[in-house]
């Protein structure tokens, strides 16, 4: 008889497993149909970089290079300059007059977002960053910064827009 | 007599023509519902829900290149998947898929041929289908497609034994070898109600003579790579992709007209009926596939010798018994 028994467990395991397949047929498949269909990402998700503007149109890097100095990858490049009374690009004494970051050497880490003193640079849930050359890769300035208006501005958008070296961290995120 | 070799001529064209797509769209809904047992969704770019991906299949085989390798036995190595795909065909020939029925005026019985030794045959031609395989894996001058063919040459002698025992239990209760005889014999009973454990052991056999899953050690592709196919491409190797197909459906024809009345059934026409028997046999085989994981080697060596055998023969024997005391 113990041998029955053990053919009659054999059998009802194969069933178990035959039923665990079926019960799975009948669910919904979780494929996301990609080109088509975007997953949802994280909040806390990391993608492409923006680099933020103040309300006023004034952009918010100071050109302090801080996130080229935390970039583990050395992916972030920064060249200064100083914003005068007439040409003003950024609240504080200076702004950044090349910003670039290689996309193929970000790591996506976030620790220039970290970094960053005054949230100018921001990862965003941007994952679609493929290219078909590597120049395309240096994203610029231009490309990184958020659209706004065109700058420079004169002195008198430092007592309109918010005080020098605001950090508040009530910004919007760009998702583009 | 012109007249009936015509219409066998006919009906053989229209039979392969048929059976060729039947194997193209078997692929295309084992991947369909596979993918959904796994939480996939499946082919579904080719057309509307991929319904051309067995087309683009083909075209993509055809237009491969098609490689010999340099060691190989040329011969051998070129007869051997025609081999497989022509035995996997013509087995088809016996099995009676439908009632005779009126076209155009003429009476059409739906089987190529109802020789009097149909399961012999079918049993023949399952058989030589297994020379196929082994002589790829010979002739492919690989070890592993060696020891895919060694392994199915194996699996092939301890199943066809019972395979035998348990059709022949259903040969005593009907009383001929001709498939025809066979499904008419089932008119109020079928087989499967009345031999139960022949059913059982005819179908873990046939699978191990498809070499499907969860018997598929022929091609096991964790041990040997792709087993006896391993050196095929381009068509070659779709024909070793369509005799496995055609197996799985000749045994599952098979099973229809033997345990389960073959294209009998109430309301709907005959043919209807076997396509529908036959399709819940081919989901069968795939959800077998989606659900339970290859068997080692000397497990399915065991199951065959020490547990099967003896079970047919015991099963035969009540049969025999039984078939002898009915006065049958």
């Amino acid at each position: 008889m113990n041998y029955l028994e053990k053919l009659i467990q054999g059998a009802a395991g194969l069933a178990r497993g035959m039923g665990v397949t079926f019960g799975e047929m009948l669910q919904k498949p979780s494929t996301v149909q990609y080109p088509e269909e975007k997953p949802r990402v994280a909040e806390r998700f990391r993608g492409r970089h923006i680099l933020q503007r103040h309300d006023n149109g004034l952009e918010r890097c100071i050109g302090c290079a801080l996130c080229a100095a935390a970039c583990p990858a050395q992916a972030i490049y920064v060249e200064a300059a100083e914003n005068t009374p007439d040409a003003r690009y950024s609240p504080g004494e200076r702004y950044a007059k090349v910003y670039e970051i290689n996309m193929i050497r970000c790591i996506f880490c976030g620790f220039c977002e970290e970094a960053c003193p005054v949230e100018a640079v921001v990862l965003t849930h941007q994952y679609e960053l493929s290219g078909y050359d590597r120049k395309s890769f240096i994203y610029t300035k231009e490309m990184l910064l958020v659209p706004g208006s065109n700058l420079p501005l004169n002195d008198s958008a430092l007592t309109e827009g918010p005080q020098y070296r605001s950090n508040t961290p009530t910004f919007e995120r760009h998702t583009t | 007599m012109s007249e009936d070799i015509l219409l066998i001529v006919i009906k053989v064209a229209v039979l392969i023509v048929i059976l060729l797509t039947v194997v193209a769209y078997t692929v295309y809904v084992e991947r369909r519902i596979m993918a959904r047992m796994q939480s996939r969704i499946g082919p579904n770019r080719v057309g509307p829900f991929g319904l051309l991906q067995p087309l683009a299949d083909i075209l993509k085989l055809i237009f491969k290149e098609d490689l010999t390798p340099a060691g190989a036995d040329k011969v051998t190595y070129f007869l051997a998947p025609a081999l497989a795909a022509i035995t996997g065909l013509a087995a088809f020939a016996v099995i009676p898929f439908g009632n005779t029925i009126d076209l155009f005026g003429i009476k059409v019985n739906l089987f190529i041929a109802d020789i009097n030794v149909g399961l012999l045959y079918l049993f023949a031609m399952s058989s030589l289908a297994v020379y196929g395989i082994v002589l790829a894996g010979w002739s492919s001058n690989n070890k592993y497609s060696l020891l895919g063919g060694v392994r199915s040459s194996a699996q092939m002698i301890s199943y066809e034994l019972p395979l035998g025992l348990a059709l022949v239990s259903v040969v005593l209760a009907a009383g001929s070898l001709s498939l025809g005889d066979i499904v008419k014999a089932q008119a109020n009973l079928w087989f499967i109600v009345q031999q139960p454990l022949s059913f059982v052991i005819y179908f873990i056999c046939a699978i191990a003579e498809t070499n499907r899953a969860p018997f598929d050690l022929p091609e096991a592709e964790t041990e040997l790579i792709a087993g006896y196919h391993t050196e095929y491409s381009s068509l070659k190797w779709a024909l070793f992709f369509l005799a496995e197909y055609m197996a799985v459906i000749t045994v599952s024809a098979t099973a229809v007209t033997i345990f389960f009345g073959g294209w009998q059934g109430p309301f709907l026409p005959g043919w209807l009926w076997f396509v529908i028997k036959l399709s819940g046999f081919i989901f069968f085989f795939t959800w077998m596939r989606a659900t339970l994981p290859r068997l080692r080697f000397d497990q399915l060596m065991r199951l065959g010798w020490k547990v099967l055998l003896p079970l047919a023969a015991l099963n035969l024997v009540v049969i025999a018994g039984l078939v002898a005391a009915m006065g049958g």
